[in-house]
């Protein structure tokens, strides 16, 4: 035999593709359960609230997953926000303020252009420490992200950016056909970087450094190059994260924004079905995720949980969420028969 | 006390409700080396593991001395003096060997603390037993394959292994080095050790087995006598057929060069290595177990860095960085090391296909999925694949099947030149009939080949021109009728050829 697998049915086979549609399911019971346990749940208003408030962070996610894909992993994202955020705003005052020929909205426009350039600069800086500096995506990320927060602090003196735009505000809060911007704009990438991960060369390629990286490179693929772009794509998603939440709130604590955004995207990824060893994973399966999340924080908030034991909460979905994945995969077979040898980087 | 060591009783295995293992019931004799032959997939791995306690059976009774035992962990099966070495060697590179010996079974003084001087001083004596020259405090990471199989052997007897199981010791030994371990095995045979051998190579098995049994599709064909049994029946009732010519006729290339090497050098690896290499023909690349041959192919490809040497493809010199550049330039290379460096094991057959020649689908940036499923489809046909469908990941096939899709990704590029890495490597005789069968077409079809072997009866059943390598250096080349095991064995051992 090839390979050693533990007696237990359904096959193999058949739960790894039932594992593609677990989050789904997963959505769809916690939907249900939370109708029947609040009236308040179904309303319209409610829904659009978890949408928006999950919309955020669920941008991150979505560049997350192809860093996680590729076998990394990025923590500096949430510092990374606060960053380019405020250096958004900073922008965008000073714009405003010196009555810049094209008013507000070019002002906006150039906070827009200067938040995507700079979040993809960051995230070629972590890409490049990883690939050609050959440092661990863990202690790279972990080190800029306490970089780029301590940068945020020492601009904003600790304390506050504040936006002198009303239309940066009002672009915030606004809503097209019935939704909030953010969840539009949420959608939009999804189905862009899906089509980009499923369908392009490049997804691909991404896919394969994951799952090995030393065949992808015999096999013709410019490894280092491939791994680079994902962090890049996770900094041009903080990129427009970071104006979409500082317009919606019109300013930015350097302090408090984008904390804990690293955990709500690893989160909604891991419980979306991508595994953290890399190789596959799906950007609809992290929307998912994302809104899993955002439903459970919702349902904690309406059953009046305290906002503290919120992280409890999140902290054990996602190591239930990896349980339940390698439950579903190997049947709770003990890992000496069903394991295989994983290709380490 | 009866002759049986081990007998088995009604062994059958299911996984996920697929029998693999049916109603195998055996005697396994005290003292002797019993050999397990069959194609990949006939159950013998199973039929290890079983034995070592990796899988508990579903159904069926063992015994031991004549009494009946319960195997349910590999550490039962130690207690029962039952080891086994795996194909994959199980051993810790980072610590040395005498940790690597006791690991997980370690002396201790009173007070808990381990008694390294113990360790060290029991495991040179097993060694010492061995003739096996091995400090115990080297660590493992400096140890050769041989060395370390050694060092697997002496682990075995730390634990007083009553029967020994070795899956496939010699895949990755030299001739040389084959030898010795035979040699070695006959000496634990001496000493009442009991040893199962499980081995694609028939001669080895009839060299050094006293009785085999033959396995095809998970149910015992026969256990025999190896005297008694010639190696054409043995593949008869492996494969359960007669197999025709296993090899289609030789050909020789034609008149021009498709690749010309000239002075490749990779310090310290491969010195000054020339060859021409001619569309359509087969060049075999022969030399024992760290002569350079992969790392020529590595070489050519980009991947190591050479200080010197020229490539010419069809004439024209090319400049190899890379893969990509290798690629670019007609050159495919299908890996020795096919989950290490040559296929995605965790992703679809389709996906693997077309890994290399991606560029051929893409259609404005996407992939033209169904163009990629057609070529994915027509490879499936024409090399016999088998598997459920295109999107079936590569781990739930069998290795023979693969290695078939590892070579329909090589070929996808359409390259002009093929650089094959031991393609048979542990693959059954069928599927390798397959390959060579694939290789042979490619040559008709004016594709230059070179195909790199440690096995010669392949390179000589192939190959009308074969080059043969010693420490890193052509030590010479071979051709037409002197394309014989004597000529290729005597360059590869140093007997004739400069080096």
């Amino acid at each position: 035999m090839a390979i050693a697998l533990p007696a237990a049915r359904p096959s193999l086979r058949t739960r790894l593709r039932a594992l593609n549609f677990a989050p789904l399911v997963a959505l769809l019971v916690l939907f249900v359960i939370s109708a029947v346990a609040s009236p308040y749940f179904l309303q319209p208003q409610n829904l659009l609230n978890i949408l928006r408030q999950v919309s955020y962070s669920g941008i991150i996610a979505l560049g997350m997953t192809f860093v996680i894909i590729a076998g990394g992993i990025d923590l500096s994202v949430g510092s990374m926000m606060a960053l380019v955020g405020a250096l958004a705003i900073a922008l965008l005052d000073r714009a405003v303020d010196h009555g810049w020929a094209g008013g507000e909205p070019a002002a906006i426009g150039l906070a827009w252009v200067a938040a995507l350039a700079l979040g993809a600069l960051l995230g070629l800086a972590n890409g490049l420490a990883v690939t050609k500096g050959r440092i661990a995506p863990f202690i790279v990320t972990l080190g800029t992200m306490a970089v780029f927060r301590s940068l945020t602090l020492y601009l904003g003196d600790a304390g506050e950016f504040r936006s002198s735009s009303g239309a940066y505000g009002d672009m915030g809060m606004s809503y097209l056909v019935g939704l909030p911007t953010p969840v539009w704009i949420w959608i939009a990438l999804a189905a862009l970087l899906s089509t980009l991960l499923n369908d392009t060369a490049y997804g691909r390629h991404v896919c394969a450094v994951g799952s090995n990286e030393k065949v992808a490179q015999y096999s013709a693929i410019a490894v280092d190059r491939v791994r680079t772009w994902t962090y890049v794509i996770a900094g041009q998603m903080v990129g427009v994260s970071a104006v979409l939440l500082s317009s919606r709130l019109n300013s930015l604590s350097s302090t408090n924004f984008g904390k804990d955004f690293e955990l709500d995207a690893i989160a909604a990824v891991i419980i979306g079905g991508t595994p953290m060893s890399g190789g596959r994973g799906s950007i609809w399966g992290t929307v998912v995720g994302a809104i899993i999340l955002g439903i459970i924080n919702n349902m904690l908030n309406m059953m009046g949980v305290s906002p503290y034991l919120q992280g409890t909460v999140k902290g054990l979905v996602i190591i239930a969420a990896v349980f339940i994945q390698r439950k579903l995969v190997f049947g709770g077979a003990p890992r000496a028969a069903g394991g295989r040898a994983r290709p380490t980087r | 006390m009866s002759a049986a060591l081990v007998r088995a009783e009604g062994i059958t295995k299911e996984f996920s409700s697929v029998p693999v293992l049916h109603d195998v019931t055996v005697e396994i004799r005290r003292g002797e080396i019993l050999g397990i032959i069959g194609e990949n997939g006939a159950g013998k791995s199973t039929f290890l593991k079983i034995l070592a306690g990796i899988h508990p059976p579903t159904a069926g009774r063992l015994f031991l001395d004549g009494r009946e035992i319960a195997i349910r962990t590999p550490l039962d099966a130690k207690r029962a003096g039952i080891v086994l070495i795996p194909q994959e060697l199980n051993l810790v590179a980072d610590l040395n060997v005498a940790e690597n010996v006791f690991l997980g079974n370690e002396l201790r003084r009173r007070g808990g603390l381990l008694d390294r001087r113990a360790m060290v001083a029991r495991t040179a004596e097993l060694l010492a037993s061995l003739e096996v020259q091995v400090d115990p405090e080297e660590k493992i990471a400096a140890l050769s394959v041989a060395q370390k199989q050694m060092v697997e052997i002496a682990k075995a007897l730390a634990f007083d292994a009553r029967l020994l199981v070795m899956d496939e010791p010699t895949t990755v030994l030299t001739r040389r080095e084959i030898g010795l371990l035979f040699a070695r095995m006959r000496a634990l045979q001496a000493r009442g050790v009991t040893l199962i051998y499980i081995s694609h190579k028939l001669r080895e098995v009839k060299e050094i087995c006293d009785r085999v049994m033959v396995l095809r599709d998970g149910r015992l064909i026969c256990l025999e006598e190896v005297a008694a049994l010639e190696i054409d029946e043995m593949v008869r009732r492996m494969v359960g057929r007669e197999l025709s010519q296993v090899f289609p006729p030789r050909r020789p290339g034609e008149a021009a060069v498709a690749l010309r090497v000239e002075g490749l050098t990779v310090p310290g690896v491969i010195e000054d290595v020339s060859f021409e290499l001619r569309r359509g023909e087969i060049l075999g690349l022969a030399g024992l177990g760290g002569s350079g041959r992969t790392e020529v192919a590595e070489a050519i490809i980009g991947v190591r860095r050479t200080t010197r040497g020229r490539i010419e493809v069809e004439g024209r010199p090319v400049a190899i960085r890379g893969p990509h550049d290798a690629v670019r330039a007609g050159i495919s290379y299908l890996s020795e090391d096919r989950q290490g460096s040559g296929i995605l094991v965790s992703q679809e057959l389709v996906k693997n296909v077309s890994l290399v020649s991606l560029a051929r689908y893409l259609r404005a940036f996407l992939v033209e999925r169904r163009r990629e499923r057609t070529q994915a489809q027509h490879y499936v046909q024409l090399f016999s694949i088998r598997t459920p469908g295109l999107d079936e990941r590569l781990e739930f096939l069998s290795g023979g099947n693969q290695q078939k899709v590892s070579l329909a990704k090589s070929i996808d590029t359409e390259p002009r030149i093929l650089i094959a890495d031991e393609p048979t490597r542990g693959i059954d005789v069928a599927a390798k009939r397959d390959i060579y069968r694939l290789l042979h077409e490619l040559a008709a079809r004016g594709v230059a080949c070179l195909f790199i072997s440690s096995e010669l009866e392949e390179l000589i059943g192939m190959c009308s021109r074969v080059l043969v390598m010693r420490e890193g250096r052509v030590a010479g080349q071979v051709e037409g009728a002197a394309v014989t095991e004597e000529e290729i064995m005597s360059f590869a051992a140093g007997v004739k050829g400069e080096a």
